[in-house]
């Protein structure tokens, strides 16, 4: 008897891993053939099929690297990530303090106005915003600056009414006392959300800047439709639209291609890795709200 | 004085409330401006005709709509967005809850399996796409094929099934779909895995001392416990899926196969950039809009009277 249950939880036991170690293949193998195809030359890749290739050519990242620009679209991508993280950070934080901690007019008509916003799916609002951002003289300024702030600005507000539920539910349930010892030693508004709030709010943060940054630096639809070159101007494109555009130049170069695409995903899986206890925390929490 | 006590206006009050109004000012005027002004646009967009470019948009009422109503594309886009929320539905969540639950138990590397699982999540769509792209290449060089897939296939005694994933209408959408399942699936399984793991154990020892079976447990216990996860993922799934599109220009081609591969967002957008008709995009918009409401509204109707019964 007992013998059989071992044998049908070993055999259930062995059944599990099989299943976890197939779709952990399934997830790494297709990276894994990106980054040995870009190690390829445009001949060999035709010929070798072996898993390791025979040769292997650094050239390709070279050439993605200054012919294709990736290190421009880096770099423009590296400053389009940070820069609306920040304003995310400061905007959100900012405003979900108020929501949570001071008394105004209307302060639960401007906040249910963020939480429906982030209820009701728009698609094709991409529309209306280039209208606007036409209007506005964003997309054709002659000053990359101007393009480059209109889409800042659009995704600070994508990123905007998550911020504030995030860290208006985490400021609910922080406890007043240090702030009211704050205010009791003349602390300003401002000053507490500075030096109280702010530094409290910490954990919050880390996965509200996690996770901005993931969702701006992998953004394409935005930067294809607000992010037009200027003539005898560096390139204002991130890495998602430039490796498009790449894509279209060498169309049939695949490991060169390769080496592109490579360059675009290992700094994302290396923060992820550093960052994944976050991610998995604040997706988890995510989870149980919702 | 008589003024201010008629009132209950006081000034340190009002500058107060002031002061405390600056903190949500800014956050304030970024979403009016790029939130609620292009959703007021979008409908007032949807009953003109404008060609994006000439100073007169002629409101044309409800045209845009009636024309929607009989446009086979659009219909046809829907039906394709359909058939991959359909997929990612069942094929993706049923594999996510499934190694959700593998994971819920004391098992040799679950903390490994779990960062694992969340790394195609992380990745663009943009980047996704190109590298599937490459593995399901059907060119050929000398009587060999190039793509992993194909070459696999030939190597493995299957040629029979070898074809040209991304460019025969019969297969570009099946593709699509499971590439999106590929890379959607970590979210479920965390989101899944953090619901188990809510899920208090006394409540699996408690029904399997009154006798209940493995299958009895997972059906009494596990999902009903869970159906509150379950609904958000099925509705984040659908959301996702709906209006997934990058996938789409990155697999088939910018251009696509044409209707085989179109869903309403391509639509909208060839509306918009390939014909000039702004006030039809946005009429498709709408349109879409309601239709993803209505679908989320009725899936969470349905989890309250599975929830009461």
């Amino acid at each position: 008897m007992i013998n059989k249950y071992k044998v049908i939880r070993g055999v259930k036991a062995t059944l599990i891993h099989v299943l976890l170690l197939a779709v952990t293949i399934t997830c790494l193998f297709p990276l894994f053939w990106m980054a040995r195809s870009a190690l390829m030359s445009n001949k060999t890749i035709f010929t070798d099929k072996s898993l390791i290739p025979a040769e292997i050519h650094f050239d390709n990242f070279v050439k993605a690297w200054t012919q294709g620009q990736f290190a421009m679209y880096s770099l423009n991508s590296l400053i389009y990530t940070v820069s609306v993280v920040i304003g995310i950070v400061l905007v959100s934080s900012l405003a979900a303090y108020a929501f949570s901690r001071l008394e105004f007019p209307g302060k639960n008509f401007f906040f249910y106005m963020f939480v429906i916003a982030m209820m009701i799916p728009l698609p094709g609002s991409f529309v209306p915003l280039t209208v606007l951002m036409t209007k506005l003289g964003f997309i054709n300024s002659p000053y990359p600056f101007i393009r480059q702030l209109g889409y800042v600005l659009c995704m600070i507000n994508v990123g905007l009414s998550l911020s504030i539920l995030l860290l208006k539910t985490f400021f609910d349930k922080m406890p007043p006392d240090l702030e009211d010892a704050a205010r009791i030693d003349g602390c300003s508004k401002l000053g507490i959300w500075r030096h109280v709030a702010i530094p409290l709010a910490r954990p919050a943060i880390a996965v509200i800047v996690i996770f901005n940054a993931l969702n701006v630096w992998n953004e394409y639809i935005l930067a294809m439709l607000l992010l037009n070159d200027i003539p005898n101007h560096p390139t204002i494109m991130p890495i998602q639209r430039g490796l498009m555009v790449f894509q279209g130049t060498y169309l049939s170069d695949y490991p060169l291609l390769m080496a592109g695409l490579t360059i675009a995903a290992v700094p994302i899986i290396v923060v992820y890795l550093l960052m994944q206890k976050h991610i998995i925390k604040g997706l988890s929490s995510g989870a149980v709200v919702g | 004085m008589s003024l201010s006590q008629q009132s209950s206006f006081s000034l340190p009050k009002f500058r107060d409330q002031l002061e405390s109004f600056a903190f949500v000012l800014p956050a304030v005027l970024i979403f009016c401006i790029f939130y609620i002004v292009p959703f007021y646009e979008i409908f007032k967009l949807s009953l003109q005709e404008w060609d994006g470019i000439s100073l007169v948009r002629t409101y044309i009422g409800f045209e845009n709509f009636k024309e929607l109503i009989s446009d086979h594309g659009w219909w046809k886009s829907m039906w394709n967005a359909a058939y991959i929320t359909l997929i990612a539905l069942t094929f993706q969540n049923a594999l996510a809850f499934a190694l959700a639950l593998a994971c819920d138990q004391e098992i040799f590397m679950k903390g490994v399996y779990r960062v694992i699982f969340f790394i195609p999540p992380v990745l663009s769509e943009v980047v996704v796409g190109l590298i599937w792209s490459w593995i399901l290449y059907s060119g050929m060089q000398d009587g060999q094929h190039i793509g992993l897939l194909n070459t696999a296939l030939a190597k493995i005694g299957f040629s029979n099934l070898i074809t040209n994933w991304l460019s025969n209408p019969k297969t570009v959408l099946t593709c699509i779909a499971v590439v999106h399942s590929w890379k959607g699936f970590g979210w479920g399984f965390i989101m899944f895995l953090a619901g188990l793991q809510t899920i208090d154990r006394q409540l699996y020892e408690a029904a399997r001392v009154d006798g209940a079976g493995s299958f009895s447990v997972f059906k009494n216990v596990t999902v009903p416990m869970m159906l509150p996860v379950i609904v958000v993922v099925m509705i984040l799934t659908i959301l996702g899926a709906m209006q997934a599109f990058v996938l789409i220009l990155t697999l088939a081609g910018s251009a696509g196969l044409g209707d085989y591969t179109a869903v309403p967002v391509t639509k909208i957008l060839a509306a918009m950039t390939g014909q000039n008709r702004y006030g039809y995009a946005c009429a498709m918009g709408v349109n879409f809009g309601m239709i993803l409401i209505a679908v989320s509204f009725v899936l969470k109707k349905i989890s309250e009277r599975m929830k009461q019964a």
